[in-house]
Order: C-alpha cells, then structure tokens, then sequence
C-alpha cells in the first residue's frame, strides 16, 4: 500500500530498537513460534511425544507444504495462485479412473498405476500453464486468472466423476500416502525431497535467481535480458504439478476421492503458511523453508487447539490471527 | 502515454465494455422470452429476483472496493456469519434481527478497515484472514449447525414477502443501488473513492483523507454483506454459517463483467448492477434449458460454465485494454 509518508528524521540509535524487535521478529519469529508450540505441547497435551502424534502432524501437514512450495514460488514473482484447490481434485478425480479402466481397460496394472501417477500431474501442470499464459500474454491479473480455474477446476472434477465418491483400494497407487521408505511415510519423503529441490532451486541456480529478479522488480528483469513471461509460466506450472501431486497424496491417504472436497480450501492453508513462513506477498522474496516452517506452525496452533478439547470453529479464528500477524511483522521489518 | 491522460484514455474502453454487459443482459433476456413459456412469467421474474438480490448487495459493496484498487474476500463469511447473528437475534423482534445481523456485518468491515488502514495489510491477505475469522465466529456462535428464525416476530417477511407486488429484497437491493449510485456519481466522497483507486500517493497528496474514505468503503462492504445475510436468513428460515462459500467470487465476477478495472479509479455502480444480473440471468437460462431436455447439465456444469464465462470476460477486457494502449 503506498501512503505518502514523510520520514522523520531519525537518528540511527532511536530507530533501532522498535524496528531491530520487528526484523528479529521476522527473521526468526517463526522459529520461535515453532518451538515455543512444541515446549507448550509438551507440557500441556497429552501423549504429544509418541509416534502416533508425530505421524498425524507430519502427514498432515505434508500436503500443505508441497502445495505451499509451489506456492512460494508464484508469490516470489509477484503473483498467486487461487486455483490449487481445484487442481488437486482435478487430479484427486483423474488418477482413480485410470486404474479403474474408466478411460480404457487395464491390461497391466503395474502400467496403469504408472499412468495414475504422471497423467494427473501434467494434467495439473498444463492448467498451471493456462494460468500463466493468462498472466503474461493476456496481462491479467494473477488473482483474477487463477480465479477462473478456482471456480472452474473444481466444475471439472465434479463433471468427470458426475459428483460422486470414487472408493478404491490400490497398494501399488496408495504407496504414495500409505507407504513407508526406510521407516518413514512416503508422503513425508516426498515433502522432504521438494522442498529441498526448491530450496536449491532458489539458492543455486540461474532460474531461481531470475524467479526472485522478476519479482523483485519486473521491469528491471525484463531489461536485464531475463525472460520473464517464461519464468513466471514455469512458476504457474510448478505450482500446478505440486498441486496435482497433493491431490494424489489425499486421494490415496482416504481411499477415496471426492471432487466436492478434495484441496478445499488448500489456497488459503498454502498462502498462510507463505505468510507465515516470512516470504513478502509482493514478491521478490522466496523463503522455502520458512513455508515449511509456517506450514508447521499452522498445523501445530491447531493440533494443540483440538487436542486440548478447543473446537475447530475456534482454530479458524487463531489462524485469521496469526496470517495478520506475521504479515504485519514482514512489514514492518521490511519497511525499515 | 502521460500519466495523466492515463485516466481519460482507459474511460472509453470502459465504456465500451459496460454497454457490452447491458446488450448482453438484453440480449440474454430476449433470447429467454422468446424460447422459453414461462420465462417472463411473474413466477420466474419473482424468484429470480428474490433469490438474487443478495448477491447484488454484495456485488454493490464490493464494486466500492475494487474500484479503490482493493478486494474483500471476507464477504462470504460475514454474510453467513451475520445470518447466524440474525436468527439469534429474531425471536426478541424482526428489528432486532436485522439490526443485529448489519451489525455484525459492520464489525467485520471495520475490522477490514482497521487492519487495512492502520495495520498496512494488503487488503487481500487482511480481508482473506476476516473471512477465516468470520466463518469461525458464526460456526462458534451456531454450535456447527444452521439456527431456525423466529416465526412469531415477523422476521421472515424480510426475506420471503412482497411490497407493491415486488420481493421485499428487491426493493432492499434497488434502494441500495440508488443510494450507491448516488454516493459514487453524485457525493464529493464518490469522487474521493475514484482518485483513491487511480493513485492513493496523489490522492493523499491533494489531501484527500484516504485512510477514512478506505475504511468507510471496506464498512460498507461489511454492512452490505451483513444485509445479504440477514435476507438469507429470513428467506431460508435459518441462520447458515456454512453458506456464503464462493460468494466473494461471485460479487468479483459480476464487478468484473460490469466493466470494472480490477486496478481500481473507475466503475459504475449501474454496470455492476448489470453484470450481477447477467451472470445471474445465466443460470436462470440454463436451468430453463434444463427443463426443456435439451441438454442435461448436472449442476456441476455451472461452475464450470460460471468459469467459462469469467474467462471470456476478462480475456475480452484485457484484449480492449492493450488494443486501447497501442492507439
């Protein structure tokens, strides 16, 4: 928001310790939230240190947090995507019905279930392209192109099952939410696996590089010979197939997908657990493992309100409080 | 082009998109008449304006918003917040159900207005928290389930009689679209909402007061909300704190349609009014095509086709922008 405002002249001493409080906040207020929740579960819930509790947490959170990455990099250009919810019951919808045979009869299931796993994928990355092509060669807004498919993605899914609930059992499919590797739940290797990819991503190569110019600042990138409308297609992209991705996970996790309910509401966990996580929503920023660190916080607020008997109706509120919040700290630390 | 021929420049092309949505509605109307029996019946227009005219209040508050280059994601949970709050309220006196449900949806605008203006929070991610906030409340305050009105105090006339042959709701929506209409066109405050969109640092800079002008567009949106509640309520016979999901992009879309920047500085309170009643009309047409047997469309098909629609309509509006920017 742009306010005209006269800077007071300000010595450097009487500056510091108002605004030092907001950038220690932000740097490592997430990371204090993150532990002081876990010093509090411990002393207050019940059975907060068992496997049982550590699974549920991890597992739950997992979705947010592929879903959240993608989402990072969309909000380091300087845009957003509304449409992930629906792309993950795009997804969700799709991969049942090719391991049925409702597309075509299943010779090999070892080959279906392959196809069940990219097809809905790139299905969900090529709506993301549709959402960038919106962005750069339509010059729409991203919150008004990802609106499309947020309204639309969701008619698709329900249009392809004509609405009802798809039950399934599959071990080879539900690996990915069912499945353990080296002990560990395969949705949490996977989370761990992307969020490292990305994290590299931003830190290591070129491409990472260009996605935080572009939103930093667009016309600076484009003058510098950074192709922007490639690089934020590709970020649109990303964010489709990681959504997809969530969407397989929760269909598998439920042996069931219900294109009424599945990724509901994803937007808005993903963008929280951004916000949350210190990267700026205006973009030129991208901090992958503050997400995952926001995600974290989020899921911990509400496993500690429901455990300890609060109703979830209340856990909405709390949430609403921590996205102003921590976007509220960002701002300040980032105004000085 | 010069910065201040900008505004001049974007107006025709406006222009242009609004007199589409307003040929388009006649056009869909025609086109219904003449296909459908009972299109034109008292019966349809009725229940067609009945049913529609919360979503033209809200569309109302939300034009106000956009045009001052902000959003509110929160009206969909205010509305279905302020309908528990309402159904509360009803058994003392329908006053006291209406009242309380605006209330409520004052309370969530001020919030907006205060997290907006005093806190710096873009309106998208402030508003995006309320409607969280608001959804939470009325769930809280309704136990999880719907809560039945009052019969005895006359509340459901509110939403469910009719004044002078025309559903009460419809008068409530026309009254606010004329007194919107006023405050946009007529007031100095509507001009002030207009130069905020084009520019705050200018507007603040000709020392328009901005932060007050915001908020008191982001209250009205709240109360407006709170209105769309109270008639759900009365119309439905509960208070609904599930209701309301998508009804934020409902009110966007039609503002959209109605030829609205999304960046703010210019709108029109009457094209908005077209644009809510076009997407509207839209279903009304379909559920006829429906009943005719011509087509079988579940109602699954009109998110999609709602989609479809808002696609069309921003690709159009983007391609009249940047063919008006290269003349």
């Amino acid at each position: 928001m742009t306010t005209i405002e006269t800077p007071a002249p300000q010595q450097s001493g009487a500056l510091s310790s108002g605004s030092r409080l907001f950038t220690l906040a932000s740097r490592y207020g997430t990371f204090v939230a993150f532990l002081a929740l876990i010093v509090v579960n411990i002393a207050v819930t019940p059975n907060f240190l068992s496997w049982q509790t550590l699974n549920v947490n991890l597992t739950q959170v997992a979705t947010i947090v592929i879903v959240a990455t993608g989402m990072t990099l969309v909000i380091a250009t300087g845009g957003i995507d509304l449409s992930v919810g629906s792309l993950m019951a795009i997804s969700g919808a799709l991969a049942p019905m090719i391991f049925m045979g409702q597309f075509w009869p299943v010779e090999s299931m070892a080959f279906a279930v392959t196809l069940a796993f990219l097809l809905p994928v790139i299905v969900a990355s090529l709506f993301g392209l549709f959402n960038g092509l919106l962005v750069t060669r339509f010059s729409i807004q991203p919150i008004i192109a990802t609106l499309v498919l947020f309204i639309a993605g969701r008619g698709i899914a329900q249009v392809m099952t004509n609405g009802n609930l798809q039950v399934f059992k599959n071990e080879g499919f539900q690996f990915i939410a069912m499945g353990r590797i080296a002990g560990i739940p395969a949705q949490v290797v996977l989370m761990v696996v992307i969020v490292a990819l990305a994290s590299a991503m931003i830190r290591y190569t070129v491409i990472g590089r260009q996605i935080i110019a572009v939103g930093g600042n667009e016309k600076a990138a484009r003058l510098t010979g950074i192709p922007v409308k490639r690089v934020k297609m590709l970020v649109y992209m990303i964010s489709g197939a990681l959504a997809g991705l969530a969407g397989l996970i929760v269909v598998a996790r439920n042996s069931a997908s219900d294109a009424n309910l599945v990724g509901l509401g994803m937007e808005l966990d993903a963008i929280a657990a951004v916000a949350v996580g210190g990267t700026l929503l205006t973009g030129g920023r991208a901090n992958i493992i503050g997400t995952l660190l926001g995600a974290f916080v989020i899921q911990l607020v509400r496993y500690t309100l429901l455990a300890n008997g609060v109703p979830d109706a209340a856990a909405l509120i709390v949430k609403a409080g921590l996205i102003v919040l921590a976007v509220f700290i960002q701002q300040r630390a980032d105004r000085h | 082009m010069h910065a201040l021929l900008r505004p001049f420049a974007i107006k025709s092309s406006v222009d242009l998109a609004r007199l589409g949505v307003i040929l388009a509605l006649f056009g869909l109307i025609l086109f219904g008449a003449l296909r459908y029996d009972n299109f034109v019946s008292p019966f349809n227009i009725l229940s067609f304006l009945r049913y529609n005219s919360m979503f033209a209040l809200i569309a109302l508050g939300m034009a106000f918003v956009i045009i001052t280059g902000g959003i509110d994601l929160s009206v969909g949970g205010t509305a279905a917040m302020a309908s528990v709050v309402a159904a509360l309220f009803s058994p003392y006196h329908w006053a006291a159900g209406l009242v309380g449900g605006m209330a409520a949806g004052l309370a969530v605008g001020a919030l907006n207005g205060f997290f907006i203006t005093r806190m710096r929070i873009q309106p998208f991610i402030a508003t995006l928290a309320t409607m969280l906030a608001a959804y939470g409340t009325g769930l809280l305050l309704a136990n999880n389930q719907s809560v039945s009105v009052s019969y005895d105090t006359g509340f459901t006339i509110i939403g469910q009689d009719d004044f002078l042959g025309f559903p009460i709701p419809a008068w409530i929506a026309l009254a606010a679209y004329i007194l919107g209409w006023l405050v946009l066109e007529k007031l100095p405050v509507g001009r002030h909402v207009l130069a905020i969109g084009d520019g705050e640092a200018t507007a603040g800079l000709m020392g328009l007061k901005v932060e007050r002008t915001l908020a008191a567009v982001y209250l009205a949106s709240g109360t407006l909300a709170g209105l769309a509640g109270v008639i759900l309520a009365s119309q439905f016979g509960a208070g609904q704190p599930t209701e309301g999901v998508g009804w934020e992009l409902f009110a966007i879309a039609s503002v959209v349609v109605g030829g609205t920047l999304l960046t703010g500085g210019s709108g029109s309170v009457g094209a908005t009014l077209a644009g809510a009643l076009l997407l509207a009309m839209v279903f009304n047409i379909l559920n006829f095509e429906n009943g005719l047997g011509w087509i079988s469309l579940s109602a699954y098909w009109q998110s999609v086709i709602r989609g479809a629609f808002l696609l069309v309509v921003v690709v159009l509006q983007a391609k009249l922008m940047t063919r008006h920017r290269s003349t």
